[in-house]
């Protein structure tokens, strides 16, 4: 059985499901790269320039951790997810810096994901990923099509599980079929601090040095981006004066207005990866903005492959103290 | 309505034509200094970058002026460039300062939008002028192109580059000046006849591309005179990026057909990159592939520091290095970049290039010499 590599880096977090069912529907057998660890970031920051971010690099480490062992690599060339809307630069470059700086890479299957302005059917583009890369693959057209149908109902319901509110890394389990526990944090006097950032930070927890679990070790229940459902997100965002057109951006800002907005939140956390690019204007807009609104305690957090842990649990401990405080006032 | 805009390189001189020709009270902010960056610095996101900054203190130093409303650029496209706007809204909000924001960007939803946007501007001034205005101000974009080129070739050359440079910005200052397009070629012929008479040097000298970010190849005070201390190292710069194919680029569709254009680099840059990444980060890539069909000796890419493009494309840039037998040097720029730590990074880079050159090229090549 042929062999197709996913790399547990950037998009994997959004797309996984969709991805797996779809090769493994045409019969090949999927291999992901274990999680992010120290000799993965290392492989990743050796090959690739100082200048690039964190998450970026290790996504490298991820393709070298697999390439030995697999046939293909998946690393679609992400261009646009939605409509009139970005995700980075560096998505749209990504199979060709792979190529310039990893050499005998596996071959690479690196459709074009490319989301026209006229479609809003949102798994369009990838269906015209599917049918080129099915193409290498198999002739069999309705093998492709039957395939294609059974990732869209995974990715489906992979997102209803996260609207439901089960945490993100939960949901991409192979094998959730579908009947969502809704995590229940109900307890009454747990500190509620909602979660801003790239879910390849946020759920990798070497990357984000385990900030879920920290946060839930320290008594605070997080509440994450992915639970809100696509709607809150454009909803918010819809008010803005410029129509935002980074994808992830979009759903940071977006996040962020909902959670302004709810009155359960004691706090605000937004991790960044240092020298993300639109990070660094999005970051501040909501900064701007959490102040303006006067209401809720937003700490920002930024991380490199040089940030230091104890340093981190010193502020996430200095951050609940005060936040607590505030609430007993 | 006093109306300011940003520095960019010589563009000040093309704008400022467009508009005073449209009957529009101008307030230029000084030219881009330390202390603009310094104000730029001190209230921009930390990691913003370069141009974001030094934007935002020309318009905090044309307030001081007197301006009241900003033109800007924008756009949609994936780089940071088209939020610019929004963000330096809210930082002069923030900060008190009370100008209006008046932002050209591609349409969105509509030509209505950009229409009106020049209507606002201009009241009630006819199209006809309008496209009279532009045409005059293109005059200026060619010439000051013109002696741009020039200046570039004469610089390693002329015993004395300091008189050179005078008379370049005496140049400079008359197309800026002239009130019509007799005017305009006066000055540069002027330029030309004088220039092209000064005591030169004979001989070949090392040719570098210089490829990046456009901002950050067009501005002077953003790449630290680049061109300026390569010229005095004995070397003679190609630009990749001229205002006046960046106009016809952009503003004309591409109609015109000028040296430079983009859509040749586009080309060019496959196989290395195969899809546009926002930015000039494509046009980096074929600038450099484009360096080396020319037979240059080497090639500088310059960007601001976190430029996502630009990062993209210095990724990729070893396998054109490799593959031309070019030596490419990559400088990422910001405020905190030191004068010293480039001059010594240029003059190292130089060095390599000469060597190459009495070794004959393709002769010995250690890969690329990336400066980063
Ligand atoms: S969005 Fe930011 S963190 Fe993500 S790849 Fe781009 S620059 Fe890196």
């Amino acid at each position: 059985m042929k062999k197709v590599g996913i790399p547990r880096a950037l998009l994997y977090y959004y797309f996984y499901p969709l991805w797996r069912e779809f090769f493994t529907g045409l019969g090949v057998q999927v291999v992901v790269s274990p999680e992010t660890n120290k000799r993965i970031m290392d492989a990743g920051v050796k090959v690739t320039l100082s200048e690039v971010c964190l998450p970026v690099k290790i996504f490298f480490g991820h393709v070298i951790a697999l390439a030995d062992d697999v046939d293909y690599l998946f690393v679609p060339r992400i261009i646009k997810v939605e409509p009139r809307a970005y995700i980075c630069p560096k998505f749209m470059g990504l199979p060709d810096m792979l190529r310039a700086r990893i050499p005998d890479l596996p071959h690479l299957l690196e459709t074009a994901v490319d989301m026209r302005k006229e479609e809003t059917d949102p798994f369009r583009c990838w269906e015209n990923c599917f049918q080129e890369v099915g193409r290498l693959i198999t002739r069999d057209k309705r093998l492709v099509e039957e395939a294609t149908r059974r990732a869209f109902r995974a990715q489906q319901n992979f997102q209803r599980q996260l609207a439901a509110g089960l945490l993100l890394p939960q949901a991409l389990e192979e094998g959730n079929t579908g009947e969502v526990e809704v995590a229940v944090v109900s307890e009454q006097s747990a500190l509620r601090i909602g979660l801003l950032g790239h879910p390849y930070n946020l759920y990798d927890r070497y990357i984000s040095m385990n900030l879920i679990g920290k946060l839930q070790d320290l008594g605070v229940s997080p509440v994450t981006p992915e639970s809100l459902s696509v709607q809150d997100i454009e909803n918010k965002v819809g008010s803005l004066p410029k129509r935002l057109f980074w994808t992830l951006g979009k759903r940071m800002v977006g996040a962020a207005l909902n959670f302004f907005a709810d009155t359960r939140l004691d706090g605000l956390i937004y991790l960044s990866s240092f020298g993300c690019g639109p990070e660094s204007l999005v970051e501040e807009l909501v900064a701007r903005w959490a102040k303006q609104q006067g209401g809720l305690p937003l700490m920002l957090l930024t991380i490199d492959e040089h940030t230091g842990e104890a340093g981190m649990n010193t502020r996430l401990e200095a951050f609940t103290e005060m936040i607590k405080r505030r609430r007993i006032k | 309505m006093k109306l300011t805009y940003p520095h960019m390189g010589n563009l000040y001189i093309v704008v400022r034509a467009l508009l005073t020709s449209l009957g529009l009270d101008l307030v230029l902010p000084p030219p881009t200094s330390r202390r603009t960056a310094e104000l730029g610095v001190r209230y921009s996101p930390e990691f913003a970058c370069f141009p974001f900054k030094l934007n935002l203190g020309n318009y905090l130093e044309a307030e001081e002026l007197g301006a009241d409303t900003i033109l800007m650029a924008g756009g949609v496209g994936p780089c940071r460039f088209g939020y610019y706007a929004q963000v330096q809204r809210e930082i002069l909000r923030d900060l008190g300062v009370d100008m209006e924001m008046v932002v050209l960007e591609p349409p969105d939803v509509g030509y209505r939008e950009l229409t009106d946007k020049v209507r606002y501007l201009v009241g009630d001034c006819s199209w006809w002028r309008v496209v009279k205005s532009i045409r005059f101000a293109w005059q200026k974009a060619l010439a000051l192109d013109n002696v741009e080129r020039e200046l570039l070739y004469l610089r390693p050359r002329v015993l004395e580059p300091n008189s050179l440079e005078k008379r370049y910005r005496t140049a400079v200052e008359e197309i800026d000046a002239a009130p019509d397009s007799r005017a305009i070629s006066r000055a540069v012929q002027e330029f030309f006849k004088t220039s092209r008479r000064m005591p030169q040097r004979q001989g070949r000298f090392l040719r570098v591309g210089l490829v990046g970010e456009i901002f950050t190849v067009l501005e002077p005070f953003a790449n630290y005179d680049l061109e300026r201390r390569l010229g005095r190292l004995g070397v003679q710069v190609e630009r990749s990026i001229w205002l006046s194919a960046w106009i016809n680029d952009h503003l004309f569709g591409g109609l015109l057909r000028v040296k430079g254009g983009l859509k040749h680099a586009d080309r060019l840059a496959s196989p290395y990159l195969n899809s546009f990444v926002g930015g000039h980060g494509r046009e980096t890539v074929g600038g450099a592939v484009a360096c080396a069909l020319q037979d240059c000796d080497g090639v500088i890419q310059v960007a601001p520091l976190t430029c996502m493009p630009e990062i993209v494309a210095h990724s990729v840039l070893p396998s054109v290095s490799r593959d031309y037998g070019i030596p490419t040097l990559t400088l990422y720029l910001d405020e905190q970049s030191g004068e010293a730590g480039i001059q010594t990074r240029l003059e190292a880079f130089v060095d390599l290039m000469a060597a190459r050159r009495r070794k004959g090229k393709g002769g010995m090549l250690d890969g690329s010499f990336s400066g980063y």
